[in-house]
């Protein structure tokens, strides 16, 4: 098992998740440059956090027309697995490998804080270790997190099961206190139609380690490795 | 073949939440411009075109409009103007 992480100007999580699947999960990666146009034989493809092209004209806009883009595109369409945090979330979208956008955060605040999440759909590839409706603790980093959908999309979503996180209060209730960008019925992460690109603004690979405060990510990358040894 | 430079406004759409534009409006009746009753941020974005027509500048500007420029999700866009460069 192999994961790819991809590396474009600006991107700065790329470390944290090389450290989740290089240490507590035992696996192998590779960094991919944006001006790649091979995946070096990754099975899992990565887009971490960060602000890719420096967020310039949207968030995650221009990263799509990297060299390495066009790969990880056709590495989705064939259904190969990626997984897109924060940054990578946004690129998702912008690529229409996933719906929806990501906007500026209700509060206009960059937000930088723990926070609660919701498993919605357990059965899938990147949560088949957890268990629906499990309260994970973990942290969020950024300024444009609000998930928007039109009414259609939002159907569509929910009722394919592809909501795969919401953000809750400590009770596992949806509040609009417990929203911390504003999201479209508090939303956090979905995951497209094939089951195989799921995209999550909190950060996972920040979660991995008691010294973090958390070791509730570590679940979505152990997840991944489940899914392939089945 | 003749240059235009054609302006776009991209806005967020109607119904969508704008935080910005809600603050920008807050701030204005803060400073006592209470005729304020609605404020929306967007872009706007100048570019110079090689085109045979000033429509066909504009026609594929809104090409890019669809494309890149704005996104379908979230923002609609219009062109502000067009003018020989």
């Amino acid at each position: 098992m192999k994961f790819g992480i991809v590396l474009f100007p600006g991107t700065n999580r790329d470390g944290d998740a090389w450290d989740a699947v290089t240490g507590p999960l035992g696996a192998s990666a590779v960094r991919l440059w944006h001006k790649d146009h091979d995946l070096q034989g990754a099975d899992v493809i990565i887009l971490p956090g960060g602000f890719s092209y420096g967020d310039y004209l949207r968030a995650g806009a221009i990263a799509r027309f990297s060299p390495i883009m066009q790969e990880v595109v056709a590495h989705a369409r064939a259904g190969g697995p990626v997984i897109g945090i924060c940054n990578g979330f946004q690129i998702l979208c912008e690529a229409h490998l996933l719906p929806g956008a990501l906007l500026r955060n209700a509060s206009l605040q960059f937000r930088s804080m723990p926070v609660t999440l919701r498993v919605e759909n357990a059965n899938t590839r990147f949560t088949n270790q957890y268990k629906a409706g499990q309260l994970l603790r973990v942290p969020i980093a950024h300024g444009d997190g609000r998930f928007a959908i039109d009414a259609d999309g939002l159907r569509a979503l929910e009722d394919a099961g592809q909501v795969v996180f919401r953000y809750v209060d400590r009770n596992g209730q949806v509040t609009d206190a417990a929203n911390p960008n504003g999201s479209l019925d508090n939303i956090a992460g979905i995951i497209n139609a094939g089951g195989n690109v799921m995209g999550l603004m909190p950060h996972p690979e920040n979660a991995i380690d008691p010294l973090l405060g958390s070791t509730d990510g570590l679940g979505i990358f152990t997840s991944i490795l489940a899914h392939v040894a089945a | 073949m003749p240059r235009y430079r054609v302006a776009v406004h991209i806005v967020p759409r109607q119904g969508i939440l704008d935080p910005q534009g809600k603050a920008v409006r807050d701030a204005l009746h803060t400073l006592g411009f209470g005729s304020v009753v609605d404020a929306h941020v967007g872009r706007h974005l100048v570019l110079d075109v090689d085109a045979a027509s000033d429509a066909e500048a504009t026609a594929a500007v809104r090409t890019m409009c669809d494309k890149l420029l704005a996104n379908p999700v979230t923002e609609d866009y219009e062109i502000a103007g067009v003018q020989a460069a």
